[in-house]
């Protein structure tokens, strides 16, 4: 099928304002965007520039916005957002060229919140004990794979970027409730600070785009609950 | 364009290029006693393809039957055809147990048995008794292991600080005058400066580089740079024909649909719907090691009975298994079957082909992941390895599911611990003037060109011709022409012309140069092939069709030859303990 793929383009070696360009190419409709804009980038502009890694949604590198929406262009086949496919850069971190952005931020955000299993009891010779039930308890922000699609999709993110955001708040939330974790309390005083989970305005925006299907906004409501009522 | 690159100037202990399972292992080990460590990597940590790995880590914790490592060490070298080094199994099969127990400490989310252990399935080619039945083995955390070890490493790095450098590529590695390893030039992909690293000691974990195939499960980014950067020095690679294909990797995509899902009951079928394996492996039918099972696989399509209208896929049937297996086991293959190929595993079979998947071959290591300068005699001093794109050996000719994953966490570590033992007692090598010369103008030849040849047309020649000619099964005719095939693209290469000539985060650059990576790799692995006149493991020979334990028993080693674009192959002996080379059935 015929496409026009329009590239939100910026590159402060050439121009200082971004502009757009568009691209209009022949596509299979079950390719992915991701596919679409290695054409535009291999065929017919090489200055075109991305990231990207695995193409099956599970290294987070590719994170855009297609028309509108927070995704990874991996995860997006051409048949489902066609004939017209904007694609521009994640909202709330500098843009540094075309659709890549400074994740040095976001990366930072997840360690301001401790998000690593603290426990320094000395472990057995064998394992630590869990129970399924136990394991399923934290389950959902273990699928996180880190892409910012949700944190750069939230407007108070972009109006406030001290904000933690909402990634970092899963992965708090990952290890918060783990049985084998002793660093709560650590965890639950940072994100009691303003620049934590109570800036949030539950506007689901987190949850709509992220693409490993993870209840972000259910997962920050309870970590508000345990630092509202002091428990886990 | 300001044509004078800038270039910074930094001082490490140790250097660890690549930031997957090896690379965090080795970085974390390298730490400890707070000795001074940078992680170089091309791509964000938590983006190192180790997040990709689905299916479990093989240890035998014995955690839902009885196990031991003994049988761990045997099926890795029946798996690898016997030509895996039986010394460096062992230390692979009884260090599995004590890592994966430390990766539980770390945080890693196992999934669990109802007794709180970290729950274990099957996996191919993994027995009980020294092959004679399945054996619950792999420990998992759902279908996610790869990406719950990558997580938890980064995790730990985190905690403990370790000083990172995010997108930079490493392209030239610095040799001292007394021939010792004392840095790597990387470049700045964010503002294309380049960086030069001095360190004591070099750690090479830079993975993969199955992107040489136009069918594969691997990234964009597994182009096999830290293997041609080794090469480019001197360092041998080692068993380069040795490639794994893997039975089920999603029909034209290559994304892969993880042996777990043949572990928890999934059967093959061809298009009259027949479980063909049964003709092929009886005992262990769809479980069977990967390169039989590849290999049926061709063979069924060979003889007409693939399904579609070209004939060429075979079908993935989950639809037997419990819905809720699927949702707890394997919710992200599923999930990918529906995505991509928009089929609901629940009820319909899954369209398969097999895909590009391991390197079983790379830069040849000890058992401390010091790099062997010429292959098996004398060391490197100061440049180490692990991971996928090195070559211990403990896969030999054939790779077993789960035991990338107990390499790269075993080897990695035991590098990591080597180098901050290295360091404490090493003097600092002098750096040679001009450390960055080689780097630069690799970057500024290829910058400068006004005119020439598209990357994109030799890549996909490239990887068209590679699958053709050098997959599954291979012939001396055709790997003759993909030799041929090489060499014109080499020289086309050589005239490589690239649009962007920016500075700034030039993907268009770092495309173009892991090209040439890759046809380093795609030249060693098609020679290797043509040398080795039998089929062992991955390597099948229609024209040498059984293994040959009289000639070939033995590691190859090609070299760069005297002309820059000649191989040299030498050869080297097994190393063999416990398990005497037998014929292999399942
Ligand atoms: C889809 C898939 C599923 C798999 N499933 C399993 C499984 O279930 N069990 C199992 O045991 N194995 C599995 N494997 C194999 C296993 O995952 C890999 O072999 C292993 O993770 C490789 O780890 P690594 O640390 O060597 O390299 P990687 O994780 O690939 O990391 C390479 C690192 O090197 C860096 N790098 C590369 N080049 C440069 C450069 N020039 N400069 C700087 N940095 C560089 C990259 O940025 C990256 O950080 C699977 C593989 C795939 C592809
Ligand atoms: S929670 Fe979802 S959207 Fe947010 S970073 Fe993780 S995977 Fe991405
Ligand atoms: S490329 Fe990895 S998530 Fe899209």
């Amino acid at each position: 099928m015929r496409v026009t793929l329009r590239v939100r383009r910026y590159n402060p070696e050439v121009a200082r304002d971004p502009w757009w360009q568009d691209f209009d190419l022949e596509s299979d409709p079950r390719a992915r965007v991701l596919d679409l804009l290695h054409q535009a980038k291999w065929y017919h502009d090489g200055t075109l520039t991305l990231r990207r890694s695995c193409a099956h949604a599970v290294c987070g590198s590719d994170t855009m916005m297609i028309n509108g929406h927070n995704r990874l262009a991996c995860k997006v086949l051409v048949e489902d957002v066609a004939p017209v496919i904007v694609c521009e850069p994640i909202r709330g971190l500098p843009v540094i060229k075309d659709l890549i952005v400074d994740m040095e931020p976001f990366f930072r955000s997840l360690e301001s919140v401790k998000s690593w299993l603290i426990n320094e009891e000395p472990p057995p010779n064998s394992e630590r004990l869990q129970s399924p039930e136990e394991r399923e308890r934290f389950d959902e922000g273990t699928k996180c794979i880190l892409c910012a699609a949700c944190t750069t999709s939230c407007p108070i993110f972009w109006a406030n970027d001290e904000y933690v955001g909402p990634a970092a708040i899963v992965n708090a939330h990952r290890f918060t409730f783990d049985s084998r974790d002793r660093g709560a309390a650590e965890r639950l005083e940072v994100l009691a600070d303003r620049t934590g989970v109570f800036k949030c305005r539950t506007t689901f925006n987190c949850t709509s785009v992220c693409p490993r299907d993870i209840p972000v906004t259910e997962l920050i409501q309870e970590m508000k609950r345990a630092i509202t009522f002091g428990k886990i | 364009m300001d044509t004078t690159p800038t270039v910074h100037r930094h001082k490490f202990e140790t250097v660890v290029v690549g930031a997957g399972g090896a690379g965090l292992y080795a970085a974390m080990a390298a730490a400890e006693g707070g000795r001074s460590v940078a992680v170089l990597s091309k791509l964000y940590p938590t983006r190192s393809h180790t997040g990709a790995a689905q299916g479990g880590i093989g240890a035998a914790l014995a955690n839902v039957e009885e196990d031991r490592w003994e049988w761990h060490m045997f099926d890795t070298v029946k798996g690898g055809d016997y030509l895996v080094d039986q010394d460096s199994a062992e230390i692979l099969a009884r260090e599995a147990v004590e890592t994966v127990y430390e990766l539980e400490h770390f945080g890693l989310p196992f999934s669990r048995l109802p007794d709180g252990k970290i729950a274990q399935r099957k996996f191919g080619g993994h027995t009980y008794n020294f092959g004679e039945g399945p054996v619950h083995r792999s420990c998992y955390a759902a279908d996610r292991t790869g990406h719950m070890i990558l997580q938890t490493l980064f995790q730990q790095c985190m905690k403990r600080q370790v000083t990172f450098f995010n997108e930079f590529k490493v392209l030239d590695l610095i040799v001292s005058h007394d021939g010792r390893c004392t840095g790597v030039v990387a470049l700045e992909i964010a503002s294309g400066d380049f960086h030069v690293f001095h360190a004591k000691a070099v750690f090479f974990g830079t993975g993969g580089f199955g992107k040489m195939f136009r069918i594969t499960s691997n990234a964009h980014t597994l182009t096999g740079d830290g293997n041609a950067v080794a090469y480019r020095r001197g360092v041998p690679m080692q068993d380069m024909e040795f490639y794994q294909f893997h039975p089920t990797g999603i029909y034209t995509l290559g994304i892969l649909l993880s042996e777990g899902a043949r572990a928890e009951g999934g059967i093959l079928r061809n298009e009259s719907g027949e479980r063909f394996m049964e003709r092929y492996a009886p005992t262990l039918l769809d479980l069977a090691p990967r390169d039989i099972v590849s290999r049926s696989m061709f063979q069924e399509l060979k003889e007409g009975r693939g399904c579609g209208p070209k004939r060429d896929y075979l079908l993935l049937d989950l639809t037997h298994l419990p819905p809720e297996v699927l949702d707890e086991r394997l919710p992200d293959i599923t999930d990918f079957a529906r995505t991509y190929l928009r089929v609901e595993p629940k009820s319909e079979p899954v369209p398969i082909q097999p895909t590009a998947h391991y390197a079983m071959g790379g830069i040849p290591t000890d058992n401390d992941g010091r790099v062997w300068k010429d292959g098996h005699s004398v060391i490197f001093d100061g440049f180490y390895a692990a991971g996928e794109c090195a070559c211990v050996s403990v896969h030999g000719a054939n790779r077993l599911g789960t035991n990338s994953l107990v390499d790269i966490l075993v080897f990695g570590r035991r590098a990591g611990k080597h180098m901050a033992r290295y360091v404490a007692e090493a003097d600092w090598p002098e750096l040679p003037r001009g450390a960055e010369d080689q780097a630069v103008s690799l970057v500024d030849g290829i910058l400068s060109r006004q005119s020439g040849e598209r990357p994109v047309d030799i890549r996909e020649t490239l990887q068209d011709e590679m699958n053709d000619k050098c997959f599954v099964v291979r012939n001396e005719p055709g790997l003759k022409e993909m030799d041929a095939k090489v060499a014109q693209l080499r020289s086309a290469f050589a005239n490589v012309f690239i649009q962007d000539r920016g500075r700034l985060f030039n993907t268009d650059l770092v495309e173009c140069l892991e090209l040439g990576f890759m046809l380093d790799c795609a030249q060693t692995t098609v020679v290797a092939a043509l040398a080795r006149q039998e089929s062992r493991g991955g390597h099948y020979r229609e024209d040498f069709k059984e293994r040959d334990d009289t000639r070939f028993l033995a590691h190859s080693l090609a070299f760069p030859g005297e002309s820059s674009d000649s191989v040299r192959i030498d050869y080297k002996p097994v190393r063999i303990t416990r398990f005497a080379p037998k014929e292999r059935k399942y």
